[in-house]
């Protein structure tokens, strides 16, 4: 068995007095689909933070690739090869739509590979990117000018445009309709295609049993449950923590 | 427009303004002009760091100030080099001394440029708060440290000869316009570098970190080092614009030249004009600084300055993209149905 | 080697009193910046405005400064409760909205000065009171009460506010807003009218300390300018919304400074404090990251 892609052992994080994250140990396999659940306030976005260097856990150790991240500023996790969605949208509100996939076209991409892009790929790069999520029509838009799910769609696109290793996507598909639910798992199972590894956070259990190889349950700052959908479903006490609300 | 035709563009506008002034044949002109073009450099390297990448240096009196004592401390060197300076390196110098203006310029915004590096190091890491606090904090040592400076001064001054005139090539114009010429390249120098970055990469590194700092990290922009380029361009054409500075003025002390009005001014012009793009601080400093300019003789300084606050609280607070958003904004709404 | 014993505890006794005074200035950031997040720049000029309130009824009754400006503290809360509800309308949002705000408290600095130079002019003024001449002796340490007086109620006054904030239903409502503004809405407390008058708080402090301000020296309009990054050094060394954290880091200040001045002289000590604030933000990340 090769050696996991990324391993989180023992993290912790506190905000003052308040414990957010105790003890989290995490392994994700390279080309792994991961389920990350847990009801709300339970920590998923601050695990999150944590390994992409966000914030800085207290405890413990983030090892990407067999590389202690620790320390190491959030952009240059990117570079490795580590991108996130935010659960709430933060889109760069003075570029345009297509713009704001430049910017990691530019900044991640550029990096890793050496490539300088030219314009006119930048500008195929991110219409292609857009298409895959409906929002080519778009492209020359202000993200001001779009909704809530589209911005969600722009995260969730934005993250893809780093051409990451390892892709978190945090709650990206809260309000979409059950069709629009099934194409993202699609795109989604086409990344994993690719051989990227997937952490996908969500609310909506029947997209995380269908997309998941894996589950791991959060509450309340600690990780109850890890293993196959169908035994974390089944296991008590996470249907008395999480589901059975 | 590529940059170069900018430049060269600007550069005419420059010559036509230069010619019309030397007609005019108004001192007045001249001198009032220069204080405005000063102003231009100050607000538009001001908004590379402030406006671009949204983090406020209330610091701009102290490189101002560098440029300033830069030039002092180099008037004095070159005044008396042997009393400074070991007995080899003085005679070698000597040809070279006094340093004409340029040459000081240049010292100028090195230096500032290299404080400027070294501070936004020290506090770029942090919330762009730290960082403005920082540099005001930075504002009042600087002005400590040149108290205690007897070579250019301390607290009682420094004064400088301004030559009458100067020989440029076979035409021979008076010093004051000479530093209104300096002041003028500069000024399009400023611009047509600012130009350059708002529509290069870096131009749209630095509006990713005016508008989500966290997210242009995630998405790999390396945001620290995009920030000690701007504080590093900001600090070094704000150094440059005061070096020919105690020229103008004759007689320089610290009270003055770390005076608020600096800071204020450059903050309130480009807050005025419009932050996102090169015309605002342009925009801002001309009328800002025409106003002022008028103001002074007609009412007294301080109530001018007043103004000026006033201003920038009611603009940042009822319009804060400046004049030029109030204008975008109008064009938006008669432009879409 | 013979370093002055005596030399070095009258520094440091002289230390701890200036210490105690700046914990009057800072208290009012602790609440505003380390609580509420809001980073009044101006609150230097309220302090000095406060000073010359305190010159004003001092000159024109023979008011004592400190109960002048006991007297002012209505007129300085209603002013925080205003500018902060200006504050809120403007700048609701973050991001580039920071910069509006700083942009604004650094227009109400600079406006509040050039105003006081207009009315005062920029000559020194100082108050009469019977404790600013005469200075107590314990042996050889020298305690001048012009700095003791307001050390003193300095201290008096941290801890009526580290009680209110502790025992009051208004002083936890504060705390837990400086927490967390979710949960407070879910009490069912108004967060942006709690934010309101914890501000109010810290404006109305700058009354008091505005008044030590003028007891221990002179004021001129630019004083104000020196404090700021005092104010804020003490503040993040302190852990931003710690009322105690907020007194032992002046009391450190005001020693260090105390220790510079006797030894270096006393043109240096802004510089003091400008090298603490360097070294609280490269040493005590906790908070300032924003992480």
């Amino acid at each position: 068995m090769s050696a996991p892609l990324l391993e989180i052992k023992s993290v912790g994080k506190r905000f003052g007095g308040f414990v957010a994250l105790e003890a989290i140990n995490l392994d994700v396999a390279r080309g792994e689909r991961l389920g990350l659940i847990g009801p709300n306030g339970s920590g998923k976005s601050t695990l999150v933070n944590c390994i992409c260097g966000t914030l800085n856990n207290e405890t413990g150790t983030v090892h990407f690739e067999g590389r202690a991240l620790d320390g190491l500023p959030a952009n240059q996790r990117t570079h490795l090869g580590l991108a996130r969605s935010f659960q709430l949208p933060r889109p760069f509100t003075s570029l345009s739509v297509a713009d704001n996939l430049r910017i990691p076209l530019i900044y991640a991409v550029r990096r890793r590979s050496q490539l300088i892009l030219s314009p006119q790929e930048l500008e195929r790069r991110s219409l292609e990117l857009l298409a895959m999520v409906g929002l080519e029509a778009k492209a020359r838009r202000s993200p001001r000018d779009l909704s809530q799910v589209e911005m969600r769609k722009l995260e969730l696109v934005r993250a893809m445009a780093a051409e990451p290793k390892l892709l978190i996507a945090d709650e990206v598909m809260a309000g979409l309709s059950h069709s629009e639910v099934e194409d993202i798992i699609q795109l989604l199972l086409q990344l994993n295609g690719q051989g990227i590894s997937i952490i996908l956070i969500e609310h909506i259990m029947r997209a995380v049993m269908s997309f998941s190889q894996r589950i791991a349950v959060l509450v309340s700052g600690r990780k109850i449950a890890d293993g196959k959908p169908d035994e974390v479903v089944n296991n008590p006490s996470v249907v008395s923590a999480y589901l059975g609300q | 427009m590529r940059s170069w035709l900018f430049f060269f563009v600007a550069l005419a506008v420059g010559a036509l303004i230069f010619a019309i002034a030397l007609l005019i044949r108004s001192d007045y002109l001249f001198f009032a002009g220069y204080v405005v073009l000063q102003f231009v450099v100050l607000a538009t390297a001001w908004n590379i760091l402030g406006g671009y990448c949204g983090y406020v240096n209330f610091g701009s009196a102290a490189f101002f100030a560098i440029g300033v004592y830069t030039s002092v401390a180099l008037a004095k060197l070159g005044a008396n080099p042997g009393r400074y300076l070991p007995e080899f390196l003085a005679t070698g110098l000597k040809p070279l001394l006094p340093l004409p203006i340029l040459a000081m310029q240049f010292f100028a915004g090195l230096i500032a440029g290299l404080i400027g590096l070294g501070m936004g190091y020290l506090t770029l890491r942090l919330r762009g708060v730290f960082f403005a606090i920082a540099t005001l904090a930075m504002a009042v040592v600087l002005q400590t440290l040149i108290i205690n400076w007897d070579f250019v001064g301390g607290a009682r001054g420094a004064y400088i000869v301004r030559p009458a005139s100067i020989a440029l090539g076979p035409i021979s114009i008076g010093y004051i316009e000479y530093l209104f010429l300096i002041m003028l390249v500069l000024a399009v120098v400023a611009l047509t570098v600012a130009r350059l970055i708002e529509r290069s990469r870096l131009g749209y590194g630095f509006a990713t970190i005016r508008d989500d700092e966290l997210a242009a990290e995630a998405c790999g922009v390396p945001t620290l080092r995009l920030k000690l380029i701007a504080t590093t361009i900001s600090g070094a054409f704000m150094g440059m614009a005061g070096a020919p500075f105690p020229y103008y003025i004759g007689y320089v002390e610290p009270a003055a030249t770390f005076g608020l009005p600096y800071a204020v001014n450059s903050i309130a012009m480009p807050m005025i004009g419009g932050t996102t793009s090169w015309p605002g601080p342009l925009l801002g400093a001309v009328l800002l600084g025409s106003l002022q300019q008028i103001a002074t003789v007609t009412i007294s300084s301080a109530v001018n300055l007043l103004i000026v606050g006033v201003l920038l609280v009611g603009f940042v607070v009822i319009a804060p993209k400046g004049i030029l958003g109030l204008i975008e904004d109008w064009r938006h709404a008669r432009g879409k149905p | 080697m013979g370093l002055p014993i005596e030399l070095i505890i009258n520094a440091a006794v002289a230390g701890l009193l200036l210490g105690g005074f700046y914990a009057a200035v800072t208290i009012g950031i602790s609440i505003s910046f380390g609580m509420l997040d809001v980073v009044n720049i101006a609150h230097p000029a309220f302090i000095i405005l406060g000073s010359y309130l305190a010159y004003l009824l001092n000159l024109t009754f023979g008011l004592d400064p400190i109960l002048a400006a006991l007297v002012m503290l209505p007129a300085f809360y209603a002013l925080g409760q205003v500018v902060y509800q200006v504050y809120y309308l403007s700048f609701e949002r973050r991001g580039q909205d920071a910069l509006r705000g700083l942009a604004f408290f650094f227009g109400l600095l600079f406006i509040t000065e050039v105003m006081l130079i207009l009315l005062f002019g920029v000559d020194y003024r100082y108050v009469e009171a019977s404790y600013i001449g005469p200075t107590w002796r314990l042996g050889f340490v020298d305690l001048p009460l012009r700095m003791l007086v307001p050390c003193v109620v300095s201290l008096l006054l941290v801890a009526a506010l580290q009680l209110l904030l502790t025992r009051s239903f208004v002083g936890r409502a504060i705390m837990a807003v400086a927490q967390d503004p979710l949960a407070l809405q879910l009490m069912a407390a108004n967060p942006i009218r709690i934010k309101r008058m914890a501000f109010a708080l810290s404006v109305a402090t700058t009354s008091l300390a505005g008044a030590f301000l003028i007891i221990i020296q002179p004021v001129e309009p630019s004083v104000g300018r020196e404090y700021i990054g005092r104010v804020f050094a003490i503040c993040v060394l302190g852990g931003m919304g710690s009322l105690p954290g907020t007194v032992i880091a002046s009391m450190l200040l005001g020693v260090v400074e105390s220790f510079t001045a006797t030894f270096y002289g006393p043109s240096w000590a802004p510089a003091v404090a400008f090298g603490f604030l360097l070294l609280t933000l490269a040493v005590r990340p906790a908070g300032i990251l924003g992480r």
